[in-house]
């Protein structure tokens, strides 16, 4: 290093230590933190969680720095990790899997100047907002593809947890291939794991030696759809497009498109104006959206999706729409009564005509 | 065979393949232990083996060339921890560890391009008119060559380490490094040699795991196998034929309890999921109670550093 450069550098640095640390003079970006629960190479869930972190990035520039952690367990890690991200100076922290719900909360109540999202959770405060999205829409127009492309009339489900997200799901979609085949049967198995390919494909084969010929998953990895291609029978792309296998035996697929309220809310943060409150979007709000219906679907059952989609979209039509009962045979809905968010959100029962038993 | 609602031929077919991985990884495991040296690096390993194996095969197109890859890329990793822990002396317990994250990270770097890529499928080896026998058929000759490959694995190590000279070195190395090393064997030799073993074997595992189970790459995907394999180990009080029993048991409730649910049992889920650790964890510590040898199962000199100068 010669004389000259020697001190420009060190100049350079000198005048870089001087703006960052007067911040009166230069905007400081604002931090956001997100902590995933699976890799973001699970081509599902906390990919296009990692999705909407990037829109982010690419809405503001250089007005926020992002940043994640991956693969974080729910539990005790879960805390550490976010109270990690607090330190590190993150204004604002997504935390994206349901059992992260109550570090969130304690966390939460030791930072009061940060603040928390929490995604499908039900706790909030001053500082943590919640948000979700309507999957039971997606469901609904995946089932009624299912129920029409079934032939041996039963559909197997793969469970992550027996929670109201999950069970709403179940339901959404039993209710709407019960619709366009009344003889249809629903096998459900609990994988009690977010992601586990290995468990994931086991699940997924004990489904088939069943004679499950289509598949609906609610876990986030690919592996139910390498098993479902081998086996030849039909699957539908979770979370993410999982475009790769398609046109089967992926037939179609429920996509989580978090990017808009990713970016609202952190432009929210950015003109101060954020306050905690609980955001429930669906197909109309562009939060789930239905992936391409391949050419392996009849033209008219892919009409017939199309059709329900956007009369779902438009709040036409709510999937949750009496007369429906529990799976004990009791009443729930009333003919033309609709669910409220607020019994979806505390679902904890099948409705009639499931035979499994939901996990308590 | 229909028992219960559930279809036992094809229950036993599936356990076979969905215990191959932890069976493999727990045999390696086996030897390199034997040998006097706990390398917790199995998960790391494992998916090393996975992201190795598949790499090579949708290279090559080759499932054969591919388990080579990841037999390979085990035994590399197990390379850098005997080098580490035989030569650096240092502790296993945390060197192991160390290996796994490094292994879990590295693999997601390397498998970044494989991601929704599908390998070449591993064929079923053909049998001919004996996979039409009635249940034992479908039971004994419907698998692909590596399950064959890990039950013959099973079966050469417990013989090598029960009445091959060799494998009587390698159990005297774990039991005594100091007394193998006065009647003149090459400690550490030995125990590079059963970790590099331990280690293609993981390899080999994962490679099962990311080429023929699930087949396809996911980081992360060996999720916990390589854990359950070193339980595994422990609970069988290291030997070959009860480690067999115990991850054929372990595989197979996991897939019986899945079938179950999918049958739709009336049995509370959360009793089904965790019926495969109870029912291997005491069905091994019973048999193992029943011996009245468990207590000196463990080699000796399992996990201590050996240097000829003490």
């Amino acid at each position: 290093m010669n004389r000259r450069s020697f001190l420009t550098t060190t100049a350079a640095t000198a005048l870089l230590a001087a703006a960052t640390t007067l911040p009166a003079f230069a905007q400081d970006p604002l931090k956001v933190g997100f902590i995933y629960v699976g890799p973001v190479g699970d081509m599902g869930w906390s990919y296009q969680h990692d999705l909407g972190r990037k829109a982010v990035e690419a809405a503001y520039g250089d007005r926020v720095v992002t940043s994640y952690v991956e693969s974080v367990p729910e539990g005790p890690d879960a805390e550490r990790v976010l109270t990690q991200m607090a330190l590190e100076g993150n204004k604002l922290i997504f935390a994206t899997s349901f059992g992260f719900m109550d570090a969130v909360m304690n966390v939460a109540a030791k930072f009061p100047d940060v603040k928390f999202e929490h995604a499908t959770g039900y706790k909030r405060a001053d500082n943590v907002a919640t948000y979700d999205a309507r999957f039971y829409e997606g469901r609904a127009v995946l089932g009624t593809i299912a129920g029409h492309m079934t032939k041996s009339n039963k559909i197997g489900y793969i469970g992550s947890f027996p929670i109201p997200e999950v069970v709403q799901g179940i339901n959404s979609s039993f209710i709407h291939a019960r619709k366009v085949n009344p003889d249809v049967e629903m096998k459900v198995v609990w994988a009690y794991t977010w992601f586990d390919p290995a468990k994931e494909a086991d699940a997924a084969a004990a489904l088939i030696a069943e004679g499950v010929d289509v598949i609906l998953q609610h876990t986030d990895s690919t592996a139910p759809q390498a098993k479902a291609q081998e086996a030849g029978i039909y699957s539908f792309g979770q979370a993410s497009d999982m475009g790769s296998f398609a046109p089967a035996p992926r037939i179609s697929s429920i996509i989580d498109n978090w990017d808009p309220y990713y970016v609202k809310r952190v432009g929210m943060m950015l003109d101060g104006t954020w306050e905690s409150s609980a955001t429930w979007g669906g197909i109309g709000d562009g939060e789930v959206v239905i992936g391409e219906i391949t050419e392996a679907v009849p033209a008219e059952v892919k009409a017939e999706a199309e059709a329900l989609r956007d009369k779902i979209a438009s709040g036409e039509y709510h999937p949750f729409t009496g007369p429906l009962n529990k799976q004990d045979g009791s009443a729930w809905l009333a003919e033309g009564q609709v669910a409220t968010d607020e019994e979806l959100s505390g679902l904890n029962f099948y409705v009639e005509g499931i035979t499994a038993e939901l996990p308590k | 065979m229909i028992l219960g609602g559930i279809d036992i031929v094809v229950l036993i077919a599936t356990l076979m393949a969905a215990s191959t991985p932890v069976l493999l990884a727990a045999t390696g495991e086996l030897v390199a232990e034997k040998a006097g040296v706990l390398n917790l690096g199995v998960e790391g390993m494992m998916i090393m083996g996975a992201v190795g194996g598949f790499a090579a095969a949708v290279a090559t197109g080759s499932p054969v060339l591919g388990f080579l890859g990841g037999a390979l890329a085990g035994a590399a990793m197990a390379l850098i921890f005997a080098f580490l822990t035989q030569v650096l002396l240092s502790n296993q317990v945390a060197t192991g560890l160390a290996l796994t994250l490094f292994g879990l990270g590295l693999s997601a770097l390397i498998g970044k391009g494989f991601e929704g890529v599908r390998p070449p499928p591993t064929p079923k080896l053909p049998f001919g008119p004996l996979a039409e026998i009635p249940v034992a058929g479908r039971i004994l000759f419907s698998h692909d060559w590596m399950v064959y490959a890990s039950l013959a694995l099973v079966a050469a190590t417990w013989w090598f380490l029960r009445h091959s000279r060799a494998g009587l070195i390698l159990r005297a190395v774990g039991e005594n490094h100091d007394a193998a090393h006065a009647l003149g064997y090459r400690v550490v030799a030995v125990r590079v040699t059963a970790l590099a073993f331990g280690g293609a074997l993981a390899g080999l595992g994962g490679a099962y795991l990311s080429l023929v189970r699930v087949p396809q790459w996911t980081e992360g995907m060996t999720a916990g196998a390589g854990w359950i394999a070193l339980a595994i180990v422990v609970f069988a009080s290291w030997r070959p034929e009860r480690v067999l029993l115990g991850a054929y048991l372990f595989g197979g409730i996991t897939a019986i309890q899945l079938q179950m649910q999918a049958a739709g049992y009336k049995i509370p889920v959360h009793l089904l999921t965790m019926a495969p650790y109870v029912v291997t964890i005491v069905a091994l510590v019973l048999i193992t109670a029943l011996h009245r040898r468990g207590a000196q199962a463990a080699p000796a000199a399992l996990g201590r550093s050996f240097h000829a100068s003490t």
